[in-house]
């Protein structure tokens, strides 16, 4: 089985803060990660490998630096990754990624399974994978919480939904997109992480491509970022401060004054 | 000219915003100049920050889209499942006759399945002018695959200038699908839309980096420009009694085999779990310090007749399941009361919840972040504060 | 969902020359101690829960074979790696630390004393993660002293028969690897004392009770009974009549994992002690800008390093090659467990009244830092092996 693994190097946005004087972004100490979502993908494929055996290759769009989440992700078990990387493909927006990942895996021929992770906590946008799915021209299914059962040719998952669960199958092959609760991700091990220190990361631009340059990077954009802001800062209400039994009676009897209905708990 | 993004060396008076604002530290300050290396991106974050000085420019040239004059009125996705329109279409909807009133074209929906007749009569009653349908038993849920192929041709047949969808499980899985069969472009969960007044195309505003900040997203070039939309954020339309609209059916399109087959779905309902409709929300984080102590949260909850919330922090604990997660990257609630134990009200949790009717935070640190959105506030100790209340809430 | 963040950000401005795969170790440690240790250490410790999970956690990335021959499946280490883990491990804390170190007592006498078959078979499940090791020297009536020992193994035919008890023993009852002491030559004392490798689940290998600690309670310490018990011949552990010196000679080698292990502890809580002391604030200021408290982790932190500087050079020392090293391996050991006992009664000292609660880990880290003092040879052993070598050297020097 040959799965594909696309990741993306984001900026540990949890660690992303706002100065308020100057209303932009501290950066200061925000490391790059692999994008949360897609450490579940990765762990996915490694286990599927691990049970049913083939390969695990990872790739990524992106500058060159994102070559350090690459040999990260040898060094958790995959076995190959691939960077494609060109000044062609800044700038790209959904569709143009979607795009250029496609083209990076049809240049691997016959991959079986793409996994990503249900969106990247950067964009939040999750249509890279229905957009790639697109663009190989195969079925895709997002927000897969279990992988039940795996064959040659099709597999069987339980799809998150709104209010449950839809079981389905689909043929391969196909692009899945995974949630968090589908696994927990390993830890990487030193032989990996030694591994991954003498790795050769393939570097792949255009020219290692079929490929339309007028799809890549801002030519092939449709969207275009016309304004950046920060959120309006809100404004604080009444704030409360003494004693415990003082506060949450006066909160109730404001509550009430202010015609907000505070439901007493039925059969208590 | 070739695309990129470029500063002008005369313009830039080596201020350093730029280099503050950029998200992927790809800006440095070299002789008192911006200078921009290989990490850049072109999020085009410094163009915004340089507008007083206008040093940065990013020139795009994107690839030929469709002829946009042939595109025009608005259209959206009409989502259902197991017989039952979704509560996002309602949604949709509205803000689709918010962008009617600026642009005066009429509103379509897009209603294909198996035995979805029904539900075109509904709805119109929202305010639609017409629905464009197949009702075929060979189209079921979640046959994604099928249903873009059938989605695009209807739009490329129909040419609306607008399509959108909801931000849900499955609008987040079927659009894209089909903006990539269109070539066009798709801004997901936008939490705004609104139509230029000069231009008449579509503003589509979005949170990014987890709601630190908001992005304004436009689609200039191509047809339909494609949208969707986040849950609980715009306001429902209300039935308009009598509204005359037309369903017109497409079942000339040929419907492709799906490769998806389903063989099971199940309903998961828990009167804790369902926080994206609940009344009342109490919600706890990292000031809870130990997953059992959100027995306190749930006692709350209980005692209010509402649902139990959590914090990214707390989900990421693994105190609580990420069902019960409030944010940016869990769930958008919209309750009557929401009340915040122990969250300190990162961006990406109040993002979440902040246009809930009555915000109530409990928190130790009257610097709290969480207070800035509270319309009432205690400072205390949780410990104390939810125990008490509940004592009163019971008492009272 | 965990961090996948680096979560190693202790910087130590000091430089001790580690390679660049003892620091990728270093960093793994301090990830599986900050992501999978830190979160339970309080929860094991009050239920005493044995932490298999993160037992499986550190095989899969590879810890327990960082001192393990390369032959045998590991990285090819030596001790100055085994102590880099503990050390780290220790720092969120040193119980479920100990389910690696103990493992580590347990697997020097193989490497050092094992033939070919016994390595195989063990050294490479033992750097798997698959199996445990546990030492058992301790009984009853002998701690430290080899020549007090009264268990039995008795040769009969192809098989040794023994018969006796072991106590206090780490990791008992769950290691599946036990090397064990016993007299096979009454008449020679010391020198009629042999190793043995005896399997978990052998016929009359059993497990008395477990211990009920004052620290290190995530770890099961427990008594190994022997009755009857039948193995063959060939787990004899180097030669009949070598058990003293193959006792010696691990104890050397490992002393320095149980002043890693007091120095992890000690590192633990000076760093939460040195965080809560900025955080406090009495009298409108941070509890850390009076001097009282300035000087306490003054204090600390210099005996930390020197015990770090003690510590790594022993382990080095060791893996040097160097022939006598019961000095300095008995000096780290007993420098570092004083040092871990002091600094963890200072830092619930800082903590106030909350250190004194089960709220705070520093009061844990206290208990924890205890035994440290005692296992292994107690410190007054220790301060005998000194002034022996000490005195042996000048005795030495003026002939």
């Amino acid at each position: 089985m040959k799965i594909v693994v696309c990741i993306k190097q984001v900026p540990d946005t949890t660690n992303v803060r706002i100065n308020p004087e100057t209303n932009t972004l501290i950066r200061e100490g925000v490391e790059s990660i692999i994008n949360p979502f897609d450490m579940y993908a990765l762990e996915e494929a490694i286990r599927l490998k691990e049970k049913h055996g083939g390969e695990v290759i990872v790739m990524s769009m992106g500058p060159p630096q994102v070559e350090s989440s690459l040999k990260d992700a040898i060094a958790l078990g995959a076995d190959q990754a691939i960077l494609l990387t060109d000044r062609a493909f800044a700038g790209a927006d959904t569709l143009a990624t979607s795009y250029t990942l496609a083209a990076g895996i049809n240049a691997l021929n016959d991959a079986d399974l793409v996994i990503m992770g249900k969106q990247a906590i950067d964009g939040d946008t999750g249509q890279v994978g229905p957009g790639v799915a697109e663009n190989l021209g195969v079925p895709h299914i997002t927000d897969i919480r279990k992988i039940e059962e795996v064959t040659d040719n099709y597999m069987v998952c339980e799809r998150l939904l709104e209010e449950g669960y839809v079981r389905l199958k689909v043929k391969f092959p196909a692009v899945i997109t995974v949630v968090k609760e589908i696994n927990e991700p390993r830890l990487p091990s030193l032989k990996g992480k030694m591994k991954a220190k003498s790795a050769t990361i393939l570097q792949w631009t255009t020219k290692d491509l079929d490929i339309d340059v007028d799809r890549l990077g801002l030519t092939g954009s449709p969207t275009q970022v016309v304004r950046i802001f920060t959120p309006p800062k809100p404004e604080g209400g009444k704030v409360y401060k003494g004693e415990t039994r003082d506060m949450v009676s006066e909160l109730l009897s404001d509550l009430q004054a202010n015609g907000v209905a505070i439901k007493k708990s039925k059969g208590n | 000219m070739s695309n990129g993004i470029k500063v002008i060396k005369d313009k830039c008076v080596g201020c350093g915003l730029c280099v503050k604002s950029c998200p992927y530290g790809a800006i440095e300050l070299i002789d008192k100049k911006a200078v921009i290396n290989e990490k850049c991106t072109l999020c085009g974050v410094c163009v915004d920050a340089c507008r007083k000085f206008g040093a940065i420019v990013i020139t795009r040239n994107t690839f030929r889209g469709q002829d946009i004059a042939a595109y025009s009125g608005i259209c959206v996705y009409a989502e259902h499942r197991q017989g039952k329109l979704s509560s996002i279409v309602p949604e949709i909807i509205g803000a689709a006759r918010e962008l009617k009133k600026d642009l005066s074209k009429p509103i379509c929906a897009i209603l294909v399945g198996k035995d979805v007749s029904a539900m075109a009569r509904e709805i119109i009653s929202y305010g639609v002018d017409e629905v464009l349908m197949i009702d075929n038993p060979k189209i079921g849920d979640f046959a994604e695959d099928i249903q873009a192929q059938l989605v695009a041709d209807i739009l490329t047949e129909k040419k609306p200038e607008i399509f959108l969808g909801g931000g849900t499980i499955i609008g987040r899985s079927l659009l894209p699908k089909v903006a990539a069969k269109l070539l066009t472009g798709l801004t997901a969960d936008c939490t705004e839309l609104a139509i230029d007044p000069d231009e008449k195309i579509l503003h589509q505003t979005r949170p990014a980096f987890g709601g630190n900040i908001m992005a304004t997203i436009l689609c200039r070039n191509h047809r339909p420009q494609m949208a969707t939309v986040r849950h609980k954020v715009m306001k429902p339309a209300d039935i308009v009694e009598g509204y005359e609209g037309k369903v017109t059916d497409m079942s000339h399109i040929a419907i492709p085999e799906s490769q998806i087959e389903v063989l099971e779905f199940v309903e998961e309902q828990t009167e804790t779990v369902n926080i994206a409709d609940a009344d009342f929300i109490v919600s706890g984080g990292r000031g809870l310090k130990d997953p059992k102590n959100f027995k306190l949260i749930e006692d709350l909850a209980k005692a209010l007749g509402g649902a139990v919330g959590a914090s990214r922090a707390a989900v990421d604990a693994d105190w609580i399941p990420y069902s019960h997660q409030v944010g940016q990257t869990g769930k958008t609630v919209n309750p009557n009361i929401y009340v915040a134990c122990g969250i300190s009200g990162a961006i990406q949790h109040l993002a979440g919840m902040k246009s809930s009717d009555i915000i109530i935070a409990i928190n130790s640190d009257p610097e709290a972040p969480i207070f800035d959105v509270a319309h009432y506030g205690i400072v205390g100790d949780l410990f104390e504060v939810v125990p008490e209340m509940i004592k009163q809430i019971k008492g009272a | 969902m965990p961090s996948f963040r680096n979560t190693y950000i202790m910087e130590e401005n000091v430089n001790y020359f580690l390679t660049e795969e003892q620091e990728m170790i270093k960093e793994l440690a301090a990830k599986i101690a900050k992501e999978k240790i830190e979160p339970v250490a309080a929860e094991y410790d009050e239920n005493e829960t044995f932490p298999w999970d993160i037992v499986k956690v550190m095989g899969q990335s590879d810890l327990y074979g960082v001192f393990i021959p390369e032959a045998y499946g590991g990285l090819g280490g030596g001790v100055l790696e085994m102590c880099i883990v503990t050390e780290e491990l220790s720092k969120a804390c040193g119980g479920i630390a100990l389910a690696y170190a103990a493992c580590g007592l347990g697997t020097i006498p193989i490497i050092q004393f094992g033939n070919e078959e016994q390595k195989q078979k063990y050294l490479t499940k033992i750097a798997a993660g698959e199996w445990l090791a546990a030492f058992g020297l301790t009984e009853a009536d002998s701690g430290s002293d080899v020549s007090a020992i009264k268990m039995r193994a008795d040769l009969d035919g192809n098989e040794y028969v023994l018969n006796g008890t072991k106590t206090w023993i780490s990791n008992g009852g769950e290691a599946h690897v036990n090397v064990v002491f016993a007299v096979t030559d009454p008449s020679r004392g010391a020198r009629g004392v042999s190793a043995f490798i005896v399997e978990k689940g052998t016929p009359g290998f059993t497990f008395g009770k477990k211990e009920n600690k004052l620290g290190i309670r995530a770890n099961s310490t427990r008594e190994l009974i022997f009755q009857d018990c039948r193995i063959p011949k060939e787990n004899l552990l180097g030669k009949d009549g070598q058990g003293f010196l193959i006792a010696m000679r691990t104890f050397d080698e490992s002393r320095p994992g149980v002043a890693a292990q007091a120095l992890g502890i000690a590192t633990g809580a000076f760093e939460k002690a040195t965080a809560y002391s900025r955080e406090r604030f009495q009298r409108g200021q941070p509890i850390s800008a009076f001097q009282g408290v300035q000087f306490m982790l003054a204090d600390m932190a210099t005996q930390i390093e020197a015990a770090r500087a003690l510590t790594y050079q022993a382990a080095k020392s060791i893996d040097s090659g160097m022939k006598q090293v019961s000095k300095i391996s008995a000096m780290a050991k007993l420098f570092a467990s004083d040092v871990a006992m002091k600094v963890t009664v200072d830092a619930v000292q800082i903590f106030g009244g909350y250190g004194y609660t089960k709220e705070y880990p520093v009061e844990k880290m206290m208990r924890d830092a205890k035994i440290t003092q005692i296992y292994e040879g107690t410190n007054q052993i220790q301060r005998e092996i000194i002034a022996l070598n000490v005195i042996k050297e000048s005795a030495r020097g003026t002939k």
